[in-house]
């Protein structure tokens, strides 16, 4: 059923919320990396607030859907998200990092109840997932699998070893999503190692492939719908984002990838305006930003 | 001299005993823990028939997983069948896994405390012919580093079916290590066996050197001990099965009986056993100790018995390394 314009609205509310808080723990933080999870605060907000069959309250719900982060370095969207659906206070948020957290900086299953599993070493999310999705359905379960993965993390060979198990198991329970924001930590993919024709390597892999724009929220819950229809192979979702998305200054920019706010390049915002700046430019996307952690 | 409190074979070192190989226990075993737990699976990276998955196949074909050549993506598929609550165990060469899917293997099955048994055949130079590509020496060392890994790595073919049954019910990561080769079946239906509990398997009276083993040469082992006894040199012998956690009890027990240990095992002599050996006593007993094992090389083709001789780990060249020692 296509989301009414309300529900849109009210999803890319949460994510403008979710942004914020990303900001404010990187900033807390002092480390981490700002242009991925900034580029998938819309599909977080997504999942959370409208795709996933969950209960924050219950984090091991059995009937729940398995979200697996494969690259675990964009974690911060997914706590802020986590923090927003009510998992946990929001002030947590600000723990990123610190000794003694739940909020390692690379996700932790045993750590953090609803994470799914540990991920951080690249390429290895998809394997999982294929490996909950393959369990499931033994077991005559209706749970649905996704696996978000970046396009860096498809230089890994494990990658493809998951898709072709994945494509020859016909895992049509499991939906793959590809943060196609064309950056890495070096560089560019293209420049760095070429991805493309990246659909068509998906669909020789025996996976239906949709392309979507990744900051389109009714596009992208579409596609998910669309997923659960096709019984006899995976999906893969490519969302094309832009890493950075809310902060004009950064936005496409590959130098943003691993540094937080005050520590980036800093040839268009001096390093100790950078944290403002984000701010105050996330919230004239036209949200609400609640700043009040007490 | 022998421990009858273990109820081994009757007459093991006379008697002609039956030959098998510690994957033939595995074969059975895996069969045995599966049709007791329907949740159990196996996973294949194209090697069923020489890993004895195939046994559990035949019996369970729904719960037998091929993933073709592609040890990364067995390891965390089957952490993801885990995180489902299945209990997969995930068999290949230990050359391959845990050889090539190390990180998979940290990250996904120990970090994440899954109950995923990585069982590692044809280890140690078992594989003979096919030379030091497929002979893994460095397998103990890289598994009991890991934290959450139970390490078993059993004497027989007896042991190694009830390793891999105790391995399918503990609900943690486990690294089995089995061999290739036969080797006589010299413990029984009766043995005692529990996770991290070493066997006495000769106490001794007055000992002057204790011989601890882990893997298939316990047998040389109690060969060696029985030759020196022969000659009045009262030696005791401890078998850990399990190599993570140590027996430190037992360890402790036997180094202060005897004074001295040598450590015998089909690995590295660094980092492995008598690596863990070594740690466990010169924090709590520091007594001399000798390592037994490849000593920082690789192994190379040859038939089984040629390379035991070789590297120092047949019978007579542990009892020959025992009196040795004795005589400085």
């Amino acid at each position: 059923m296509a989301l009414t314009d309300a529900q849109v609205h009210a999803i890319e509310e949460k994510a403008r919320d979710i942004r914020a808080t990303i900001i404010d723990m990187l900033v807390a933080a002092k480390s981490g990396h700002t242009a991925g999870p900034l580029g998938m605060a819309d599909i977080f907000a997504a999942f959370y607030f409208h795709i996933l069959a969950h209960d924050p309250k219950n984090p091991d719900w059995e009937g729940r859907d398995r979200l697996v982060l494969s690259n675990g370095h964009i974690v911060p969207v997914r706590y802020s998200a986590m923090a927003h659906a009510g998992y946990f206070p929001v002030k947590e948020c600000l723990t990123l990092r610190k000794f003694g957290t739940r909020l390692q900086g690379h996700p932790e299953r045993t750590k953090l109840p609803g994470v799914e599993t540990t991920s951080g070493p690249l390429g290895s999310g998809l394997s999982q997932a294929s490996g909950m999705a393959y369990g499931l359905r033994m077991d005559g379960k209706a749970n649905r699998v996704y696996c978000l993965m970046s396009d860096g993390e498809l230089q890994e060979g494990n990658t493809w070893e998951a898709a072709l198990f994945a494509g020859k198991n016909r895992l049509s329970n499991l939906t793959a999503v590809i943060d196609r924001n064309n950056i890495q930590i070096d560089g560019m993919t293209e420049d760095i190692m070429p991805l493309e024709p990246l659909a068509d390597k998906w669909r020789a892999f025996n996976f239906h492939v949709i392309d979507v724009d990744g900051h389109n929220i009714e596009e992208f819950v579409n596609a998910v719908e669309m997923a659960k229809a096709i019984h006899e192979k995976p999906t893969v979702i490519i969302a094309h984002t832009i890493p950075g998305k809310g902060v004009k200054e950064i936005e496409f920019d590959y130098r943003w990838h691993g540094n937080p706010p005050g520590k980036g390049p800093t040839d268009k915002i001096p390093a100790d305006k950078q944290a403002e700046v984000f701010l105050k430019e996330i919230r004239s996307m036209g949200g609400k930003v609640p700043h009040d952690y007490a | 001299m022998l421990n009858h409190t273990l109820k081994l074979v009757p007459d093991l070192l006379t008697a002609k005993l039956e030959e098998k190989s510690t994957r033939d226990g595995f074969g059975t075993g895996v069969v045995a823990a599966g049709k007791e737990n329907p949740n159990l699976v196996v996973l294949s990276a194209d090697l069923k028939e020489s890993t004895r998955a195939e046994w559990f196949e035949k019996e369970f074909p729904d719960r037998f997983i091929e993933l073709g050549v592609a040890e990364q993506n067995m390891a965390t598929v089957a952490a993801g069948l885990a995180a489902v609550g299945k209990v997969p165990f995930i068999t290949s060469y230990a050359a391959f896994s845990p050889g090539r899917n190390y990180e998979q293997i940290r990250t996904t099955i120990a970090l994440n405390d899954l109950p995923v048994v990585v069982c590692g055949m044809h280890a140690g130079v078992s594989v003979g012919p096919d030379g030091a590509t497929h002979q893994m020496v460095e397998d103990l060392a890289m598994m009991r580093a890991l934290p959450n890994m139970i390490v078993m790595n059993p004497a027989d073919a007896e042991e190694a079916r009830k390793a891999t049954i105790a391995a399918a019910k503990c609900g943690k990561p486990v690294y089995l290590r089995f061999g290739r080769a036969n080797m006589p079946v010299f413990t029984t239906l009766e043995t005692p066996f529990a996770i991290g509990k070493a066997l006495t398997l000769v106490e001794g009276e007055k000992p002057e050197v204790a011989l601890f083993t882990t893997g298939s040469l316990a047998y040389y082992a109690l060969q060696a001990a029985a030759a020196l006894q022969k000659d009045g040199i009262d030696v005791s012998v401890t078998h850990f099965h399990t190599v993570k956690p140590l027996d430190t009890a037992a360890a402790l027990a036997a180094a202060k009986k005897a004074g001295r240990v040598i450590t015998i095992e089909e690995h590295q002599a660094a980092g492995g056993f008598g690596g863990a050996v070594a740690e466990v006593l010169s924090e709590h007993y520091p007594v001399p100790v000798k390592r037994l094992g490849l000593q920082d090389e690789f192994g190379q083709s040859g038939e089984h018995p040629q390379l035991l001789e070789h590297y120092g780990l047949s019978a007579a060249r542990i009892e020959a390394a025992a009196r040795a020692w004795l005589a400085l």
